[in-house]
């Protein structure tokens, strides 16, 4: 019963709540869309947190995200013994790099003054979840064994059955505690996308754009063909 | 050909006295404001000096502007040319100053002085954060920290420009008959390759077509601060509360309408003019790559003549507004850059083809000849107008400044303005004798009406002399909402639109 409500309806709750409030975000209010960086005030401990941080936690991400899209890819990959440890061992540790990122990070935020000038609550909620995000994630992975495995063979096809409105609890009702902990987070941390700083990771169109758009922007209000006219200096 | 116009400010440095009223002017303006107590969009420097943020013009530390690789491509130094290195250093750049290189800002606790309880000491005001809100053990650092060469050695000696100096002309710094230095009063370049429009992954910064104004979108900010590193000027200023960067503006509400910028219109000592270019934007990148002894010529080039008849029609095909034409032909910044090669831009060697430029400093007179003899001259003396190489400033220093080192520059403009002086010595006190006015000006390549033109904008000009500024036809075509565009009526335009519903405070 509880698994049905906390499986079942609240994803929907927290899917419509990041969705319609990141749009709302966007359109109402695109001036405060920033990931308020605070390396500024603060640059000797932020390399060390926010480097490791970043670059396990997207490793990590894009991982479940290539086993959403097919979990045929990663069984099939998972079938020689070999190449199952090569992804456990690896994912297990860019878990362990994001962690000890996130915890330079908590550390310094929550010590360096100037840091706290610049922290606001939702800051602080956001840290918490995330601290239960990639601990209770350390913790699947190193308590109930090869979770790449039965990700893709029971997580999947619930998180299948949510996009397809269809949900099928009975998928993820026989999961251990931690590993349900770490799937309600990440709903909590879906659903804090739009009132939080998370808001900077949707950002990253505009850097893929970068790489392709020529060097130089100029913008013109008095032509014709755009307002918005991006022209390359010769 | 492709024709666009830029507004430009001109520097008398001769005429600035560090007086800091353009740099209040801009503050009251525009940055008083949380996370902007700490930017000075106009700040006047003393040099040598430090600088601010300290040592910005040491690129071996903050890698701004371009550099022209191996291969012979222009490539932003922060970067290499590479724009996959933007994004890998996305979540921590190596290169960006902090607010230890500015300073952190502060106010002093006031209220201590009334409320203080009575007591055998007076009470003070105590500095405190306005960052924190806590006190300050003590300010170790604030804007104009060296100005005036306080704490000189120990600042001005750090200035990167001495570079190449001999030991005795470095004895400017510490000497007390040699003792000499100047202001450089610094806003945003508005260049012509900026480095920060470049840098920004979002695509935030842009140059405006019209008038060369180089703007931050603050809707399109997200905080990447690469626009900090990249200009070499370090003008951008990132806003570490509402997490947005932000820059000098040129004041684009007031020229838009054909006013001078804030800073230009305060200056006491009216040392500063404003007016058109008009340029070829086809030839950027060619001129960006010169080397660094060609540079400033390379910059005169790239100006158009605005009274050649093939340049007014292809200004007016482009769509450049009658008004700005005819403010280019009468235009101050055309005058003293490409006409009489009076002024220069700052730091060309960082090669993002900077639009201000500075006329360098003559004063004092004073040979440096005269100062090892305690600081006695004799204005009879034959050479008392000559050897500009005996000058106090070494040419060195001021090459280094403003011409990426090419000291023939520097000493053609102060030449010229060597000339000025002996043509009106001659024509009000009447003592150098026509013979030595004949020969300065054909050495210095002026004719008699240039000396009267020069002295008339450098001594008496009035407002509308200094200040050429068409105004903009934004009734033609514009961006602007109706339905917004009142929006922001009554604050400075930076900052939230609305109160947000749920989130920050600020």
């Amino acid at each position: 019963m509880i698994d049905n409500i906390l499986f079942g309806h609240m994803p929907y709750l927290f899917i419509v709540t990041a969705v319609v409030g990141t749009i709302y975000r966007y359109v109402a209010n695109r001036y405060t869309w920033s990931s308020l960086s605070s390396q500024f005030l603060e640059n000797k401990s932020l390399f060390y947190g926010s480097f490791p941080w970043h670059y396990g936690i997207i490793i990590i991400l894009l991982g479940h995200i290539i086993g959403i899209i097919t979990p045929g890819s990663i069984l099939a990959w998972n079938s020689v013994p070999l190449r199952l440890y090569i992804l456990e061992i690896s994912g297990l540790s860019l878990g362990i790099l994001a962690f000890i990122g996130l915890l330079v990070l908590v550390y310094r935020r929550l010590t360096d003054s100037r840091v706290k000038a610049v922290t606001s609550s939702w800051d602080v909620l956001l840290l918490i979840v995330l601290l239960i995000q990639v601990a209770t994630g350390l913790a699947n992975a190193t308590m109930y064994r090869w979770g790449s495995n039965w990700y893709a063979a029971s997580a999947v096809p619930w998180i299948w059955s949510i996009l397809t409105l269809n949900p099928r609890v009975d998928y993820i009702a026989t999961l251990p505690l931690i590993t349900k902990v770490h799937i309600f987070n990440a709903l909590i941390f879906i659903g804090l996308i739009p009132f939080t700083r998370l808001v900077h990771f949707l950002a990253f169109i505009g850097p893929i754009k970068y790489l392709f758009r020529p060097w130089q922007v100029v913008r013109w209000y008095n032509r014709d063909t755009q307002t918005e006219n991006i022209v390359q200096y010769k | 050909m492709d024709i666009r116009a830029q507004l430009s400010m001109s520097f008398n440095l001769d005429k600035c006295i560090g007086c800091h009223t353009c740099s209040v002017s801009c503050k009251n303006i525009w940055t008083t404001r949380q996370g902007a107590e700490y930017m000075w969009w106009n700040n006047v420097e003393t040099k040598p000096g430090a600088g601010f943020p300290l040592t910005w013009e040491d690129q071996e530390r903050y890698r701004g502007g371009w550099e022209v690789s191996d291969g012979g491509n222009l490539r932003l130094k922060l970067i290499k040319g590479n724009k996959l290195r933007t994004l890998a250093s996305i979540f921590f750049q190596p290169n960006l100053p902090t607010i230890d290189d500015y300073y952190e800002p502060f106010t002093y606790d006031y209220q201590n002085l009334f409320n203080a309880p009575a007591g055998d000491d007076q009470p003070v005001a105590r500095p405190k954060s306005l960052i924190t809100g806590d006190f300050m053990e003590k300010i170790s650092l604030g804007p104009n920290w060296d100005d005036d060469f306080g704490g000189s050695p120990l600042y001005g000696s750090n200035d990167p420009n001495l570079k190449g100096l001999s030991e005795s002309q470095k004895e400017m710094l510490t000497k007390f008959h040699k003792l000499f230095y100047f202001y450089v009063p610094r806003i945003c370049n508005h260049c012509l390759n900026p480095a920060c429009v470049a840098a920004c992954p979002s695509g935030a910064l842009y140059k405006r077509g019209e008038d060369g104004i180089v703007l931050i979108d603050q809707d399109t900010c997200r905080a990447w601060r690469f626009c900090v590193s990249a200009c070499p000027y370090k003008k951008p200023y990132y806003n570490w509360a509402t997490g947005k960067s932000e820059k000098c503006i040129f004041c684009y509400p007031r020229t838009e309408t054909g006013q001078p910028n804030a800073c230009a219109h305060s200056c006491v000592g009216r040392i500063r003019t404003v007016g058109a270019l008009l340029y070829d934007a086809e030839r950027i990148q060619e001129i960006a790559k010169l080397p660094d002894e060609k540079l400033v010529d390379g910059m005169r080039d790239i100006v158009l003549d605005p009274f050649d008849p093939k340049v007014v029609e292809a200004a007016k095909k482009a769509g450049i507004d009658g008004n700005w034409i005819a403010a280019a032909q009468n235009s101050p910044a055309y005058n003293l850059f490409k006409k009489w090669r009076l002024s220069m831009p700052n730091h060309p060697e960082f090669r993002t083809l900077p639009m201000n430029t500075y006329i360098p400093p003559l004063s004092p007179i004073l040979h440096q000849v005269k100062a090892d003899r305690g600081g006695l001259f004799d204005p009879e003396a034959d050479d008392f107008f000559n050897d500009i190489d005996k000058m106090r400033i070494p040419v060195k220093f001021l090459a280094n400044l403003l011409s990426a080192g090419n000291e023939k520059i520097v000493i053609e403009s102060l030449k010229k303005q060597m000339a000025v002086r002996i043509y009106w010595r001659q024509k009000r006190v009447g003592d150098i004798g026509e013979k030595a006015v004949k020969s300065a000006l054909s050495s210095s390549g002026l004719t008699p009406q240039d000396c009267e033109d020069i002295y008339r904008l450098n001594s008496l000009a009035t407002y509308k002399e200094r200040f050429v500024i068409p105004e903009t036809h934004r009734e033609s075509k514009s961006t602007v909402d109706p339905r917004t565009m009142y929006e922001k009526r009554g604050t400075v335009g930076f900052g939230t639109k609305k109160k947000e519903l749920i989130g920050r405070q600020w």
